[in-house]
């Protein structure tokens, strides 16, 4: 038995797959959401920010490629483990069993994971390729160089209500998600004790809540108007459009 | 005090099942269960009926032998014991309790509450032994454990075998027993010579019996009649990672 075969093969490999993708991907959120609290500070810092992950070139292409092989991974070996856990209770189920300590979070993993799925899909189609975003894209110019307006296309996105309802929904059952998936990564790797469990549980829960009222405070921010539009031409368009929207379609698009 | 069972009846292993409704009046609260499933069968067999068919063997919460589900849970609702060790108190006067046998694929009912659990004796063969020269025993304290080992592995050293973890876990995993099996051997120096192979091959066992995969839930030690941790199913993990890299980096001498 080779090490692949111990990983892919295995039911404690198929968890080790699960812990590690799941530890990388919490270190990608995690680590996302803290570029992404920039929309508090001046527009620049988040633009320039942006336009740094842009200009690394290959090497962003690499990290899309490896965060997609993890979520990849990390997909498959649910699907997998899932499916043989269903067929291990038999074909005759319970009339009655009884939930003796399991939490509602790690029973709801799998369905958690899938709306996550579908809104990670969702996102990308709208920030990344932009295919799902509504208004038009901006430039500005940021030192002597035109960039992308970033800080413009958040707030302009968060500000329809239907869009950041399910951007709060999708991140509210992450955050379920990652309070059982934090704790229960260090078990599927041996390191979870008895001496620190109930403290990593607690952890777990800190860390899940902390980044759910993360990305709330941005969504909310925005949608409340506690975070504006700051670009100067699309505030005064945005103005302007008060009073007559019949032409404001043509007006916004004749910006850039 | 009186009760109402409902007991899952199934002739053989490929006969199909059904629940039937039995009355159990005049019992003492001090009962323990099985006591009043002999008198409910006593009942049965007086109208000409087929007694209910239950596992059972030591009556003293020792054995591991008297499983079944009661009122969905593995041994009834008490923790921490059999369903030989539980007593009609534990029940209202007046209860419907559901009776069934333990459900996994692994388990394959074979008439009415009585389950096959030779899966779980597979997974013992695999690993679950230590090899041991025979002769003369060897003088007394000559193998030195500290007290903090010997009662963690004595922890470990108290399942039954009865399966209750695996009916509890909703993935049917036999992950608490497996751990529970080579983590008392792999604790001590007795078992440390063949600790990795007896993980890897007890791991193997399990998989290849049809057990579900651990989702980290714990209902299995919730469920324990001996209150096994979970921190067995870390060591376990553990010890697997562990065995898998040193199988692969270790020198092997040629075959
Ligand atoms: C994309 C869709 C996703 C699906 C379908 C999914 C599904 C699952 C499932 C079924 C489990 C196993 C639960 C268990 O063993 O009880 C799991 C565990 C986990 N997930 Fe996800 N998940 C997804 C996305 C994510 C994301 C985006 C993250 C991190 C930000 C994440 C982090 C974790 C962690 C840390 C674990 C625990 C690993 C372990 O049990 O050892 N998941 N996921
Ligand atoms: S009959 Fe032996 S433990 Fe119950």
């Amino acid at each position: 038995m080779n090490i692949l075969n111990a990983l892919f093969k295995t039911s404690l490999g198929k968890k080790v797959i699960m812990a590690v993708t799941g530890l990388i991907l919490v270190g990608f959120v995690i680590g996302h959401l803290v570029g992404n609290l920039q929309i508090f500070s001046p527009p620049e810092k988040i633009n320039a920010y942006a336009h740094f992950l842009q200009s690394l070139g290959g090497a962003l292409w690499a990290i899309r490629g490896f965060l997609l092989l993890t979520v990849v991974l990390h997909i498959w070996s649910a699907i997998s483990l899932v499916l043989e856990n269903k067929a291990a209770r038999g074909a005759e189920g319970y009339a009655g069993q009884k939930t003796l300590r399991a939490s509602f979070a790690s029973r709801t993993m799998k369905w958690s994971g899938l709306i996550v799925l579908a809104f990670i899909i969702y996102h990308i189609l709208h920030f990344t390729t932009k295919h799902a975003y509504g208004p038009e894209l901006f430039m500005v110019d940021l030192h002597g160089e035109q960039v992308l307006d970033v800080h413009t296309m958040m707030v302009l996105g968060f500000q329809k209500p239907l869009v950041s309802i399910f951007y709060l929904v999708a991140i509210a059952l992450l955050s379920i998600h990652l309070s059982h998936g934090i704790s229960s990564m260090f078990q599927s790797v041996g390191l979870r004790t008895r001496a620190w469990s109930n403290c990593l549980n607690k952890i777990a829960v800190i860390v899940s809540v902390l980044y759910f009222l993360g990305n709330a405070a941005i969504v909310g921010a925005c949608l409340t108007g506690a975070v504006e539009v700051q670009n100067a031409k699309v505030k005064a368009a945005l103005a302007a459009c008060q009073a007559d929207c019949e032409v404001c379609e043509s007006r916004i698009a004749s910006i850039n | 005090m009186k009760v109402k069972l409902k007991v899952w009846r199934q002739e053989n292993a490929d006969a199909q099942g059904g629940f039937e409704e039995y009355e159990a009046d005049k019992v003492n609260p001090n009962m323990s269960f099985l006591e009043m499933m002999d008198v409910v069968n006593e009942g049965i067999i007086e109208d000409g009926g087929n007694p209910i068919a239950y596992a059972h063997d030591c009556r003293e919460g020792i054995c591991g032998t008297c499983n079944c589900m009661i009122d969905g849970k593995p041994h009834g609702p008490e923790n921490g014991v059999t369903t030989c060790q539980t007593y009609m108190r534990s029940f209202k006067d007046g209860d419907t309790i559901t009776v069934e046998p333990f459900r996994a694929k692994a388990f394959p009912v074979q008439k009415d509450l009585i389950t096959d659990r030779s899966a779980l004796d597979k997974i013992q063969q695999a690993g679950g032994y230590v090899t041991v020269r025979t002769g003369s025993c060897q003088d007394a304290n000559n193998l030195p454990i500290g007290k903090d080992i010997a009662d963690l592995a004595m922890d470990a050293a108290a399942c039954v075998g009865c399966g209750a973890c695996v009916a509890a876990c909703k993935n049917a995993s036999a992950m608490l027993f497996v751990s529970a099996k080579a983590g008392q051997l792999n604790l001590l120096p007795q078992g440390a010579p063949e600790k990795d192979k007896r993980v890897l091959n007890m791991v193997a066992a399990m998989d290849e019996a049809g057990f579900g995969n651990c989702t980290n839930q714990y209902e299995c030690s919730a469920a324990c009649p001996k209150l096994i941790s979970e921190e067995f199913i870390a060591k376990l993990n553990r010890d697997f990672i562990g065995a898998t890299l040193r199988k692969n980096f270790q020198a092997k001498a040629l075959d």
